[in-house]
């Protein structure tokens, strides 16, 4: 188990979501990051439900011996004043007291444990999906339910997605909607992300004038997916996230592709974006590279007090028991 | 550029859309539950996930079924008059409403805009039988239609604060029942205590696309009385199975 002892705002459970009930209405929601699941998965084994810390400051105490994976953006972590690697899986005895502060890299952060952390299942996921009512951000004091685990401490090779960049889109059945021209300006375009932003979608800015088709006020209300690229009625885009709404009406100039939507949901205010339309096919036959995760070597420049280290992680730890 | 339905277009790498019409048509929107339905009695091999919406059937698919499950939609789309097809079993609502006064204070509005007297228009809302369109904006929030022309109002300009969960709203031929506390620019002409979502109900979301709903008119205390009564937080609705 492990107890929050302080915490900021909006860390909730995420895990991969709930998919099945878009006929009902319910986005499958899930964490922001996939990219950061693989990457846990790569260091953990199995994960099911871990924190997603959208930049919000975190203090655990370890009530188990537990090994944890710290992926997503990297943020300031260590344990009893001890520096930890992020992109990495690290044993930790328990009674450890865990800290992380927030970095400059990134929205979404990422702690899992071996097997996840237990918490009620509604609709076969125990994701938290704020805007449907589903579960609670974490408070201090709330007590956090998983196994025990033990294992080596290990990193893993982060994908690149955290400073904004190309963003590949295909095309949706509104993007034939707006004039050639305008589609060609969209992807000539250097937005920006917005400060404004949540797990719905994020807003981008740019200094040219907005998009917009013929007659979009009068299209029938139909699917959207996280991902796609949609123009409100200022013309303004707004890439749409994992809890975006299931119908719509406004129309989607494109929808970023899978591989591509860490970076879209990742990037920080002001985070340089651009857009290109790629063929469907090209999109489809993308395969994203498995993580790669190597031992931790303990280099002495990552290291606080070498004293202090446990440089035997993965024995179990006499301090305490559950 | 004339577009020709019903049409199968991608959504996305890994979805499909079949487009049944590009405005909202009773027709279209039954051939969608009907479609949806036929696609479940036999789901495809790759799909992961159908939906229906307004006018729309949501395919979802693995990455690498793309092609066989276009396929398969032609094929089944091919078969038969999706809009002739029987409905699916579905439910019968009954979920009571309060109509006008606190419950309802844009009825008189309304009415007048429809051209009947508050009478008529309860006498009218509360015997339309009407199918759930398609769910959205909040969990289980149903969009329900089509109610008769003279419903043909249009949205305010300016938005209501906020309306109630429970509220039940109009504008363009269709009812909402709204599914939270929200905003709005449809008219609120009465209140129910149906809870569309609450997921510690076996069954979260009560409403299915296709459900067909009636509002029966009770009194402001009825209302309360029969909602405190249910456990489920269904506000007092009954259902039944239609085949």
């Amino acid at each position: 188990m492990m107890e929050v002892v302080s915490c900021g705002p909006l860390i909730t459970l995420q895990d991969r979501g709930r998919p099945g009930h878009l006929s009902q209405g319910l986005a499958e929601g899930g964490a922001a990051d996939r990219q950061a699941l693989r990457e846990a998965e790569a260091l953990l084994g199995t994960i099911g439900a871990g924190l997603e810390i959208p930049g919000s400051p975190l203090t655990l105490r370890l009530t188990t011996d537990t090994r944890i994976a710290l992926t997503g953006a990297e943020m300031s972590a260590d344990v009893d004043g001890r520096p930890l690697v992020w992109h990495a899986a690290h044993p930790l005895p328990a009674g450890s007291v865990l800290r992380l502060r927030p970095g400059t890299a990134g929205i979404y952060s990422y702690l899992h444990v071996t097997g996840g952390f237990d918490a009620p299942e509604v609709l076969g996921s125990r994701a938290a999906h704020l805007i449907a009512n589903i579960g609670a951000p974490l408070a201090p004091g709330d007590r956090l339910d998983h196994a025990p685990s033990v294992g080596a401490a290990s990193r893993v090779t982060p994908a690149d997605r955290f400073g904004g960049g190309l963003l590949r889109i295909v095309e949706t059945p509104q993007t034939r909607l707006f004039p050639p021209d305008d589609l060609t300006r969209f992807e000539n375009t250097a937005f920006t992300r917005d400060p404004r932003g949540n797990r719905q979608g994020v807003r981008l800015a740019s200094n040219g004038a907005g998009f917009a088709t013929e007659g979009q006020l009068n299209l029938l209300s139909d699917f959207i997916l996280p991902g796609d690229v949609q123009m409100t009625g200022d013309g303004v885009p707004y890439i749409l996230g994992p809890e975006c709404q299931t119908t719509g009406g406004y129309p989607r100039i494109g929808t970023v592709i899978a591989a591509d939507l860490p970076r879209a949901l990742q990037a920080l205010p002001g985070a340089p974006l651009r857009f290109r339309f790629v063929p469907l096919a090209e999109a489809r036959a993308l395969t994203v590279p498995a993580p790669q995760v190597t031992p931790l070597t303990r280099d002495p420049a990552e290291m606080g007090d070498l004293l202090g280290l446990n440089l035997i992680g993965g024995v179990v730890s006499a301090k305490e028991t559950e | 550029m004339s577009e020709t339905f019903p049409r199968i277009e991608p959504l996305g790498e890994a979805a499909l859309l079949v487009r049944f019409a590009p405005r909202l048509d009773d027709a279209a929107n039954r051939a969608c539950v009907a479609f949806r339905a036929g696609l479940q009695a036999a789901l495809p091999e790759g799909v992961t996930e159908t939906a229906s919406s307004l006018g729309s059937v949501l395919v979802r698919h693995d990455p690498g079924a793309a092609d066989a499950v276009k396929s398969a939609l032609d094929d089944l789309l091919a078969a038969r008059d999706w809009s002739a097809v029987d409905p699916p079993e579905r439910r019968l609502w009954q979920i009571p409403c309060s109509y006008g006064g606190d419950d309802g204070p844009q009825l008189a509005e309304a009415a007048a805009m429809a051209g009947l007297s508050v009478d008529a228009a309860i006498a009218a809302l509360s015997s339309a039988r009407v199918r759930v369109l398609a769910l959205g904006f909040a969990p289980g929030m149903p969009y329900l239609g089509i109610l008769p022309e003279a419903w043909d109002l249009p949205r305010q300009t300016g938005l209501t604060p906020k309306v109630p969960e429970g509220a039940l709203v109009v504008a363009v031929r269709q009812f909402v029942l709204f599914g939270t506390e929200a905003p709005t620019g449809w008219r609120q002409v009465g209140r129910t205590l149906f809870g569309c979502f609450e997921p510690s109900r076996t069954r979260p979301i009560a409403l299915s696309p296709g459900d067909e709903v009636t509002f029966p008119s009770v009194s402001p205390g009825e209302l309360r009385d029969r909602a405190a009564e249910d456990s489920d937080r269904l506000g007092g609705a009954t259902w039944e199975v239609l085949r």
